[in-house]
């Protein structure tokens, strides 16, 4: 354990404050990752990149920034952009997701082709895995793709397509192989949403707004070498993103965001002149999801390290998603309590405007409910902790009929 | 002794439920719910029909003259549906307003037009139930100013009862001169709330009879506490039965969900915790009209538990659903958003925990 800062880092430090200082009217509102960014969103991720506040340690050949790793100066960029309450980038599946998986299994070709425009923002991502028959069991899933002449022709639906709506492209989970088993007959293809015979249907959520989709495929044609790994490598690839959005969903950083925004309210007098920080019940909530998010920002800077030396890092990965959306949750929760009967207001601006504190909140407490589903619910991931983390035994196979218990 | 229902309300409690759930198909509430303002003239009207708008108005005054506990199994049913119709505020708390402060003449003047649901009162508590927002009213010269913001039932009402800091309530008419009522539509899209803003407006009642108006006032709190936490009973127990059944239907892994346990586990972690709310709320209905020494600590307690358990319900129901309880598919969030406003308006867990702890002399107010 070393955590002494070098001049270098010091001197970091004091960059970033001064950049945030100078540039912080030119920063969009944090957040913003359901929709496509917006000019002011593009040109500041572009200032990001530029300084080597996002992206810093990507490949300069895949346009990142190109610094070696470094746990201390991505906490301190990390930790400076919460602080002051500004948006640290964009943050969505193509960046948080479908980058890491690239560097970690994709092709020298991909990797130059598509973390370029992906990272910068302009090349927007959408996820297809699930399916009406397989959420959880998402190795069940049956859209397939056949292959002809060159092409692989793709046939069925996804559910729940995030972003689909406003994507330029989708990172999909087909069925290839359909005489191996399950979890070997699978692929991962990369296609344009535009390709013909690819339909988006918005389904509204309980947000009120339409924030994801079914997407059908009627013989939709993609070449092949538009895949990630091989034929019946899907399921591992599918995997490996799957790490990285657990890793997003539970990204502390993003925790941190909230505890601050929570606390600021918290320093408003209220309507009878008093400060809820100065309420000690309402102070000691705080203190508790504080104390949370202290202990995930810290084993977060664990695992980085661990990654950083190439350590999988197993069960402290394995609780991330399902402990940070749990946070997630008690912070939304406690910021609504805090905003008592006027935060109950709603109106939704839709794609285009910025919603008011009250809308944000309780868009943000529904969602976080999504996103405890979304990417293997919570059960899943306690499975997974159970089973994979803990070496315990897999539940039993009872064979329990649909529809009769 | 006995603990638990009559006949006639276990009735009752059904017939309301089998009106609700005729009248409300997911189709008819997703429409009624899009305008935002909790209220529908047809709803109301068969409502009224069965006895709602006058359930607490003494018969003298042409009511059904019944109690707090029957007025909390109506809000229990309206919650269960997610009815987009006015109640807590305009048919309890403000029968119990008039009961409580205001003056023979007064009971005899509006109690009947409560009861005949042409009053539809919307209710402004502000400071004193812990609600946040505007709350400075002045009184002065018999005319009323100033803002008071988030007055329940206010979609559509025909008056507004406003408490001043000192516990009397001025009753105004919505469209009168200086009367200004923005609506603001909340995430529960069957209940609105409204801000007043108020010049020199001239109230056509003012309640100050009784010769203890805040603790008048309080108790006009404490029933509206109650019925809140009822609603959210409704609420959480229909997300419950959706989870349940839901459970006995999707497939994955080729089993019904309700087979693994993690889904069985959720579903009875949310019976445990809700079951013994039943009771409560019922106790806490009945203790409005016959235990009048624990009256105002178990309103805020049943208010402040029911939105614990509420919160964690909600979300484990969602949760049993998979993205299907994300999307307005099944309409689940309805009741989400029901639960979500029933903690929020008239003072969160926190406040009404206070509540309870000043109510048995624990602390001061
Ligand atoms: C906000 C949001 C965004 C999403 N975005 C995307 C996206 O962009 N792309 C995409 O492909 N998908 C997306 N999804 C879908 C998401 O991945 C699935 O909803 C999720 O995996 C659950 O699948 P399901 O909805 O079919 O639920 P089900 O699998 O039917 O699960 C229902 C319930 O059963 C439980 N359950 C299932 N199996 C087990 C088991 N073995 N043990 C214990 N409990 C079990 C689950 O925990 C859950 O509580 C999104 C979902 C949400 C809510």
């Amino acid at each position: 354990m070393d955590l002494t800062l070098t001049p270098k880092h010091r001197a970091l430090r004091e960059e970033v404050d001064a950049f945030i200082a100078a540039h912080r009217d030119a920063a969009p509102r944090p957040g913003g990752g359901r929709k496509r960014p917006d000019r002011k969103a593009l040109d500041w991720q572009a200032l990001l990149l530029k300084h080597g506040y996002f992206a810093r340690t990507i490949p300069r050949e895949y346009g990142g920034f190109g610094a070696p790793h470094d746990v201390i100066e991505l906490a301190i960029i990390a930790d400076a952009f919460s602080r002051a309450g500004i948006s640290p980038g964009i943050h969505n599946q193509g960046i948080s997701m479908l980058v890491p998986t690239l560097l970690e299994v994709g092709t020298e070709e991909q990797k130059r082709r598509w973390i370029g425009p992906t990272i910068r923002g302009e090349t927007i991502w959408c996820q297809g895995y699930s399916e009406p028959g397989s959420g959880s069991d998402l190795a069940a899933a049956q859209t397939r793709a056949a292959v002809e002449d060159g092409h692989f022709v793709i046939n069925g639906q996804k559910i729940w397509t995030s972003s689909a709506h406003f994507a330029d492209m989708m990172f999909l989970l087909c069925r290839t192989e359909p005489d191996k088993s399950k979890h070997a007959g699978l692929s991962y293809l990369l296609l344009p949403m535009s390709a013909p015979g690819i339909e988006v249907r918005p389904l509204r959520t309980m947000t009120g707004r339409a924030e994801f989709n079914e997407t059908f495929f009627t013989d939709v044609r993609v070449p092949v070498d538009q895949i990630v790994m091989g034929r019946g490598d899907g399921w591992h690839v599918a995997n490996v993103t799957l790490k990285y959005e657990r890793m997003l969903l539970g990204d502390p950083n993003k925790l941190q965001q909230r505890l601050e925004a929570t606390r600021r309210m918290m320093e408003q007098p209220g309507a009878d002149g008093a400060r809820l920080l100065d309420r000690a019940e309402w102070r000691d909530r705080l203190l508790r999801l504080q104390g949370e998010v202290i202990a995930a920002r810290n084993h977060n800077m664990r695992l980085l390290t661990e990654t950083a030396e190439g350590v999988d890092s197993g069960l402290g990965r394995f609780i991330v998603k399902y402990h940070g959306t749990m946070l997630a949750h008690r912070l939304a929760s406690l910021a609504l309590d805090v905003m008592g009967s006027t935060g109950l207001l709603y109106e939704p601006q839709g794609e285009v405007a910025e919603d008011d504190p009250a809308t944000t909140w309780q868009i943000d407490y529904m969602y976080d409910i999504g996103l405890i589903i979304g990417g293997g619910s919570s059960n899943i991931q306690k499975n997974i902790i159970g089973e994979r983390g803990l070496g315990l035994p897999r539940e039993p196979k009872a064979a329990v009929p649909a529809g009769r218990n | 002794m006995r603990f638990g229902l009559t006949e006639d309300q276990g009735l009752f409690g059904r017939s309301l439920r089998g009106f609700l759930a005729d009248r409300l198909p997911l189709d008819a509430l997703r429409r009624l719910a899009e305008t935002g303002t909790g209220f529908d003239a047809e709803l109301w009207r068969g409502l009224g029909e069965l006895g709602l708008h006058g359930l607490l108005v003494p018969e003298e005054h042409g009511g059904a003259g019944l109690g707090m506990l029957d007025a909390a199994l109506a809000a229990e049913a309206l919650g269960y549906h997610a009815a987009p119709a006015p109640f807590a505020a305009a048919l309890v708390m403000a029968v119990q307003a008039f009961r409580s402060a205001g003056d023979a003449e007064q009971q005899r003047q509006w109690l009947p037009r409560i009861a005949a649901g042409q009053a539809r009162i919307g209710l402004g508590f502000a400071g004193l139930a812990g609600q946040t927002g505007r709350a400075a009213l002045r009184l002065e010269g018999g005319r009323l100013s100033g803002a008071l913001d988030g007055l329940m039932d206010g979609g559509e009402a025909t008056h507004f009862l406003a408490y001043l800091a000192d516990g009397r309530a001025a009753l105004i008419e919505a469209g009168a001169p200086g009367v200004t009522a923005t609506l603001r539509r909340s995430v529960d899209r069957t209940r609105a709330l409204v801000d007043l803003d108020l010049a020199g407006a001239a109230p056509v009642a003012l309640l100050q009879s009784s010769n203890d108006p805040l603790a008048a006032a309080r108790r006009v709190r404490d029933a509206g506490r109650v019925m809140l936490a009822a609603d959210t009973l409704g609420a959480a127990q229909n997300m419950l039965d959706r989870a349940v059944a839901y459970a006995n239907e999707r497939v994955q892994f080729g089993r019904v969900i309700g087979s693994f346990q993690g889904v069985k586990y959720m579903c009875a972690d949310m019976a445990t915790m809700l079951e013994p709310c039943r009771a409560m709320v019922w106790y806490a209905a009945y203790a409005q009209d016959a235990v009048p020494e624990e009256a105002a600590m178990v309103a805020s307690h049943a208010k402040a538990h029911l939105a614990e358990v509420g919160r964690e319900v909600a979300r484990l129901a969602t949760e049993v659903h998979g993205g299907m309880g994300f999307t307005d598919l099944l309409g689940l969030h309805h009741q989400f958003k029901r639960i979500t406003f029933d903690r929020q308006a008239l003072g969160g867990p926190e406040r009404c925990r206070h509540d309870a702890a000043v109510a048995q002399g624990w602390v001061a107010a």
